[in-house]
């Protein structure tokens, strides 16, 4: 009863609030003005459509340079044989469907205090705010990995021809081979990513070479979800998979291509398939447009995303320093709707309010068996910061049919995710 | 006579408007309600294959849900009250008594939305006269009116049906007294079969 009278108020006063704001039309429009954003990963896409959903006014143009975008996310299942390139691909004609302006160019240079973005192809767009997302580049931490090495020793940490090469070796490897996998320093693109991996191959490996083993080798001591992992190896995988931390010597300092040897100090690993990632930096055009800080990544406001080296650049997705948020694709369309409220705001002469972020992140670690990690941030004292008491991982103990249910979600995650950035 | 009652319900919105902007200085509802959706769509309408549609569920039905699963603790399965959970009870802690009636009230002001939700149409089709017998007295329409306690059936994601059927039947989640007498009397077809016939609401 009680309930009934609460909720009848609430569609009074519901009513109410719709006489008072057509009382009040805004003075001060948003109309004309115009949003570059640089990159069509998932922060870009996302800033792009949530700035077109909450104001139609505004001319929002999206510069990337690929027709064809493959999440990293869910790619490991490629590795596997799970999923197809097909499953991971994204266009942009849902974006154009928002009334974004798409181009496929490559940015150049960002003039900021000028307010445009020039290309590869020689257009220049004007803008009166500008969205960077332009994801993570690598940097020149192991000898020897250079672009003709990384043909034959893949990332795969950029999703795409990458992703297909390492899949066709895997797929050509012999039984009883090693895999090994060189797992990058902090911080980087998706701190669970190498370890999800790794159950991936195993996966694969298990049905179809099962003499064969995969070494991950680490320039780092400890890592995401660990125990949780190390239970699934243990679990799914029984001592094929194998882990060397730095302290063990993990480091991986210098690769060789042409014999498919890789070198942790002075010792040689000759193996059968090196997956070889990295350490990484933002993406190329924040350094040239002068947005990174002395380690590669761009540092911004946390209300806002807006740059704190250039004024009227707001940088989202891995390339920011929005620490305690991770490097991930939730973490990306969480800030991107930050950044994308916050301008839409700015353009309307309005504060931007108080931001709110989320982040989850799934590793399918076997056929019926995922974990997870989740987490809410919110602004205190000018900082992101976790909310106490919030978040966490899958328990240890959870049962096989709740892990089997977050499968189910993680793959619920996967296609309302891409749908919410691009569609 | 109009404008008398046009001006008190005014009165009535600014005042509660104020109310609600003192209580919640921190994000909007919007802003909260936003980031649910790279897990649970655009504006709360999913596209599956198992999270749910959010969007036009009662604000009661929605807070009653986050409440619960705040109350769930990592290694108690049935705690008064709990909602079972893979990972909303870890998010659901993030907020808010507060915060948690700001987003409830936001996606009950989004309107039902049904998917369009792969299902048995046999089974459906058989699920129709169970529907009528046993549940159509609290699930009205189909299971698409949302009601204060009970939450949007109609056109959702049949996983989450059959994870939150399991959840009542296996006792980790209380059934009102009413739901229990009925579904103590459905055999594992028939509730298949219900299950089905709501997923297939359009």
């Amino acid at each position: 009863m009680s309930q009934f009278t609460r909720r009848k108020f609430l569609q009074v006063t519901g009513g109410a609030v719709a006489i008072s704001s057509m009382g009040f039309p805004a003075i001060v429009g948003a109309a004309g003005k115009k949003v570059v954003v640089v990159g069509g990963g998932v922060g870009g896409a996302t800033a792009a459509k949530y700035i077109r959903m909450a104001d139609s006014s505004i001319d929002v143009t999206l510069i990337e340079p690929n027709k064809e975008y493959f999440t990293c996310f869910m790619s490991n299942e490629v590795l596997s044989g799970d999923r197809t390139m097909d499953s991971i691909k994204v266009t942009y004609e849902g974006l154009t469907g928002h009334g974004v302006n798409v181009v496929h160019d490559t940015v150049t240079d960002i003039d900021a205090a000028g307010k445009k973005v020039m290309t590869a192809g020689g257009q220049s767009f004007a803008y009166d705010r500008c969205i960077v997302a332009p994801g993570i580049s690598f940097k020149n931490n192991i000898e020897g990995y250079d672009d003709a090495a990384m043909e034959a020793m893949p990332h795969a940490w950029k999703a795409g021809p990458q992703t297909v090469l390492l899949r066709k070796q895997l797929e050509a490897m012999p039984d009883g081979g090693v895999v090994a996998i060189a797992a990058p320093p902090n911080p980087f693109r998706c701190p669970p990513g190498p370890y999800e991996r790794s159950c991936q191959i195993a996966m694969y490996l298990k049905a179809h070479k099962p003499k064969s083993k995969v070494m991950i080798f680490d320039a780092k001591d400890k890592f995401s979800k660990q125990g949780l992992f190390k239970q699934a190896w243990e679990k799914h995988y029984g001592g094929m998979i194998e882990w060397v931390g730095a302290e063990g010597g993990g480091t991986v300092t210098r690769v060789d291509a042409g014999s498919n040897t890789i070198y942790t100090g002075d010792t040689a690993h000759k193996v059968a398939v090196a997956n070889i990632i990295p350490a990484q930096q933002a993406g190329a055009i924040a350094s040239k447009a002068g947005l990174t800080d002395d380690k590669g990544w761009c540092p911004i406001d946390g209300r806002t995303f807006e740059s704190t080296m250039k004024a009227g650049v707001h940088v989202i997705g891995d390339a920011s320093v929005a620490a305690p948020l991770p490097k991930s694709a939730y973490a990306a369309n969480s800030e991107a709707k930050v950044a994308a409220a916050a301008v839409v705001a700015m353009l309307n002469g309005k504060e931007p309010g108080d931001p709110s972020l989320v982040n989850t992140c799934y590793s399918v670690v076997g056929h019926h068996d995922a974990i997870s990690v989740a987490m809410v941030y919110d602004l205190k004292d000018g900082k992101l910061s976790k909310v106490e008491g919030a978040g966490g991982l899958t328990p240890k103990e959870s049962s096989p049919e709740m892990r089997a249910r977050e499968v189910e979600y993680a793959y619920s995650w996967f296609a309302n995710i891409k749908k919410d950035s691009w569609g | 006579m109009g404008w008398n009652k046009k001006a008190l319900v005014a009165l009535i919105g600014s005042v509660c408007m104020a109310g609600a902007t003192t209580a919640l200085a921190g994000p909007s509802a919007k802003a909260m309600a936003d980031t649910c959706a790279g897990c649970h769509g655009t504006n709360g309408q999913s596209i599956g294959p198992a999270s749910p549609n959010l969007a036009g569920m009662s604000a009661s039905y929605f807070i009653d849900s986050m409440k619960g699963f705040k109350a769930l603790e990592k290694d108690v399965q049935h705690a008064d009250g709990a909602r079972p959970a893979t990972i909303m009870n870890r998010i659901a802690k993030g907020y808010s008594d507060e915060q948690i009636e700001a987003m409830g009230e936001y996606f009950e002001k989004l309107g039902v939305y049904k998917a369009n939700v792969p299902h048995d149409a046999a089974k459906a089709k058989a699920g129709a006269e169970v529907y009528e017998s046993a549940c159509a007295k609290c699930h009205d329409e189909g299971g698409s009116l949302p009601g204060d306690d009970a939450g949007i059936l109609a056109g959702q994601w049949l996983p989450w049906l059959q994870f939150s059927m399991a959840d009542f039947k296996e006792g980790h989640r209380e059934m009102p007294k009413k739901m229990k007498k009925q579904v103590d009397k459905l055999s594992d077809a028939e509730i298949d079969a219900v299950l089905n016939y709501f997923a297939s609401q359009k």
